[in-house]
Order: C-alpha cells, then sequence, then structure tokens
C-alpha cells in the first residue's frame, strides 16, 4: 500500500508530479482539492470556469492525457504522472491553434464564457477524428454548453479548423 | 466544496474488503468520482475517508473468457464504447455506453461505480439485466456471483455486503441467433425511462425472452410476466401481444412521479420503447 506523505497530524497531503502545459509541475495536494481549484487558486490559470459544477456544462473542460475532463469534479491528486492541458497552453508560444483562429474567423462565441471548454473538447475530437461529420461533432459536443446559443457559429467554426488542420 | 477526507490506495481487492470492514459507514470506495463526488459537493453524503480502487490491478481487464464477457469493474464507460471486442460481441451494450452523459463522465466514469452507486437514473444495469450478466463480489474471505436481477435493491442501494467489492462483470456471450437491444427517453440530464429486451429468434419464433425495465423506478428490474407472454410464440403472435406486455412491463416498473415525468406517463413511454426495441429485433 502507498504511503502518502503527512505534513500534519490530521492533514494528509500529497505529492503530485505532472506536466502542466509541457512544463513539469510538482505541487502539494490534500485529497480534497478540486483539479478546477488548483488550476485556478493555486496555479493562477483562470480560463477554465466553474458553472453547473455537476459536469453538465463543460466550462470546466480540461485535457488530461488529451481526453476532456470535469475538473469540477476531478480531484487533483488524480493528475499525478499525467499531461493536463488548460486552454494557457493551447496558443503554441504566442502562436493561436487553428481552432481558436477559426473561432475568431467565424464568430464562434459571443459572451466568451464557454469557450476555453469548447476550444479544449473540440481539440480532443479533432486530436481523435481528424475529419468528423457534423453528427460526431455534435454527439463529442452535446456536453459544452453554450448558454448565449450560438451553437450554429461553434459548428462552424470546428467544421473550419478541421479542414484547415487536415490540408 | 468537498469537506476534508483521508485516501486510502489499497492495491488488492482482500485489502479493500479490510478497509471496508474496518472503517464501516466512514468510508467509502472511490474509482471514477462521478457520481460520488456530486453527492459529497452537494453535502449529501460525507465520508472520513475515501477507498481509491484505481491502484488494483486487473479490474480494468475487458476479455472474452470461457463462454462470457468478462468487463473489469474499473473499465471505464469511455473503454466500454470504444471495445472493439464489445462491438462484435455486445454491440448493444457500445450504443449503450455512447450515449451515457457526456464525453467528460464517460471518460472518468466507471462501469462499476455506475452499478455500484445505484442511481436510478441510470442505463446499464437494465441492459445487463436483460442479458443475463453476473456481478462478481470479493471481500477477504471470498468471492460469489450475484445475478444482475438481485443486485439492484432499491435506490442507491445493492446487494453488496459491507465490506463486499464489485470486481467484475460476466456477460454471457449471445448466440449467432441472440438479440438485444436498449432505448431510453428523457428530456433532462439523465434519462427517465429505459428498456431493454433480449431474445433468441429460431425460425420466426421467439424464445429466451428477457425484459428489463430501469430509470422510472428506484431500481432496474425484470419484469418475468411480460417475458412469459411472449416467450414460444410467433413473431407476428408476439409483435400483436406487445399493448399488453407493454402495460404489464409500465405496471411493473414501479414508477414514480418526479421531475422526470408523471406515474402513468412514464408507465406509458414504457410500452412505446418495449414495442419499439422489439419491433427492432424481429423486424
Amino acid at each position: 500500500m502507498s504511503k502518502p506523505m503527512t505534513r500534519h497530524a490530521d492533514v494528509q497531503t500529497i505529492p503530485v508530479s505532472f506536466t502542466l502545459n509541457g512544463r513539469l509541475q510538482e505541487i502539494d495536494v490534500e485529497p480534497n482539492e478540486l483539479l478546477l481549484d488548483m488550476v485556478r487558486d493555486r496555479l493562477g490559470l483562470t480560463g477554465a470556469k466553474r458553472s453547473c459544477d455537476v459536469q453538465v456544462c463543460g466550462a470546466c473542460t480540461l485535457l488530461v492525457d488529451g481526453r476532456p475532463v470535469s475538473a469540477c469534479t476531478t480531484l487533483a491528486f488524480e493528475v499525478r504522472g499525467r499531461s493536463v492541458m488548460t486552454i494557457e497552453g493551447l496558443a503554441d508560444d504566442g502562436k493561436l491553434h487553428p481552432l481558436q483562429e477559426a473561432f475568431i474567423e467565424h464568430g464562434g462565441f459571443q459572451c466568451g464564457f464557454c469557450t476555453p471548454g469548447m476550444l479544449l473538447a473540440s481539440k480532443a475530437l479533432l486530436d481523435e477524428n481528424p475529419n468528423p461529420t457534423e453528427a460526431e461533432l455534435k454527439h463529442f459536443m452535446h456536453g459544452n454548453i453554450c448558454r448565449c446559443t450560438g451553437y450554429k457559429k461553434i459548428v462552424e467554426s470546428i467544421m473550419a479548423a478541421a479542414k484547415k488542420m487536415r490540408a | 466544496m468537498l469537506k476534508r477526507f483521508r485516501l486510502e490506495e489499497p492495491e488488492s481487492a482482500a485489502e479493500v474488503s479490510e478497509l471496508l470492514g474496518r472503517f464501516g459507514d466512514s468510508a467509502k470506495i472511490y474509482a471514477g468520482g462521478t457520481e460520488l463526488l456530486l453527492a459529497m459537493k452537494e453535502g449529501l453524503v460525507q465520508y472520513e475517508r475515501l477507498i481509491n480502487v484505481k491502484k488494483l490491478t486487473g479490474l480494468s481487464a475487458l476479455a472474452a473468457d470461457n463462454g462470457a464477457i468478462k468487463i473489469g469493474a474499473l473499465c471505464t464507460h469511455h473503454q466500454l464504447e470504444t471495445s472493439a471486442l464489445l462491438q462484435e460481441k455486445l454491440p448493444t451494450l457500445v450504443k449503450l455506453e455512447q450515449n451515457v452523459a457526456n464525453v467528460r463522465v464517460r471518460q472518468a466514469g466507471s462501469i462499476g461505480g455506475n452499478l455500484c452507486f445505484a442511481e436510478p437514473h441510470a442505463d446499464p444495469g437494465t441492459l445487463l439485466i436483460a442479458l443475463g450478466a453476473t456481478m462478481v463480489a470479493e471481500k477477504s474471505s471470498g468471492k460469489r456471483e450475484i445475478a444482475a436481477a438481485n443486485f439492484f435493491v432499491d435506490a442507491y442501494e445493492t446487494s453488496l455486503q459491507a465490506d463486499e467489492l464489485l470486481t467484475e462483470i460476466r456477460v454471457p456471450t449471445p448466440g449467432a441467433n441472440s438479440r438485444s437491444a436498449y432505448l431510453k427517453f428523457g428530456y433532462l440530464e439523465r434519462p427517465s425511462v429505459g428498456v431493454a429486451v433480449a431474445l433468441t429468434l429460431n425460425s420466426g419464433t421467439v424464445n429466451d425472452v428477457k425484459i428489463a425495465v430501469g430509470c422510472a423506478g428506484p431500481a432496474p428490474k425484470r419484469v418475468a410476466e411480460a417475458e412469459a407472454l411472449l416467450n414460444g410464440k410467433s413473431t407476428a403472435e408476439a409483435v400483436s401481444l406487445l399493448p399488453q406486455a407493454g402495460a404489464i412491463a409500465g405496471r411493473a416498473a414501479d414508477a414514480i412521479s418526479d421531475l422526470h415525468g408523471a406515474q402513468d406517463y412514464k408507465e406509458h413511454i414504457v410500452g412505446v420503447l418495449l414495442k419499439r426495441a422489439f419491433n427492432s429485433m424481429v423486424g
């Protein structure tokens, strides 16, 4: 059985070493700490949003080993040894990702609150399926909610990015 | 917010069982956390300890094994929806899994967690009952098998003993003449009604009919009376009996009136789904 480090008689802490947006990150967390709080409050990456808090809306989406997770309902220690991408890591050294460019070009957002989650979820989609049909796109993305209800432009943006990335 | 708890990370089923025995109701098994953490965040339940079972090896296995498909309890919904083996042997389960919640829940949530949490508005249990699956439960002193139809006791309650851990789900490999279908309906995040049907079709006769209903009431259940009505009939006869079978299944569903729909509405939908599921298999 592994023995997590203990900092204090009653407070258990777990050392977490992981890759965050391509860089090694080491941090001690308590078992009940949520990934979203660690990323936003302790590491200062506020792109992921807390919204529904029950894994329905997708505003807190992060990629863990390339797959989308709800950071609001993921315990922080779960990223031990894994690779985490937040929206802050999507652009490559200042150069926007094709999805980001497409969202700008096609007006794929209104208020922008859902956009970080939309971008990361759609990145995961295109990484595993570079040429999705619109039905496949909608099935994959149906757990990411836009309350401005601008889905048409979002779908157009992702389809346009997919086309560009395949070229 | 989540209240503070301690984390245990055992590496064997025996250790898990021992921890469960030692800490009783103050500890809970934790796998994907997709349901447990929500209930804890809401303050509906609270535990001094969570027992993370994801360090146990072998519980993510997915394999053909002696006439059955063996599904490790830690298999995630995503693993199941993308499994080539399941696509070949149990395509109905793959289709169900592709439509569980959303992509993030399927990434984290495990089949074992889904079954053990026994949230009434869940899909897999209903189909597993119709497929004649068995659950393998382990504890320090040994293991036993529980028929899926006997696994669900009530809302959020299973027949697992306090120190038992679900390690595996075994689904008999369907034969060449086997058919199955699972249909659900709902307009909230979770389904309001789910209906599963499995049968064998031999020269125009339906046999081995299994019908299960879920989501409408506190726990998914088999409907033996509706099965008996259709068993051994020609497909034409069976089709003509579907309104009657649907009414029986609707009554048997123990439907309750809640946000997901009124009792009589859910009972009606059970009948509609049963008819559609049956027709999709014999049509």
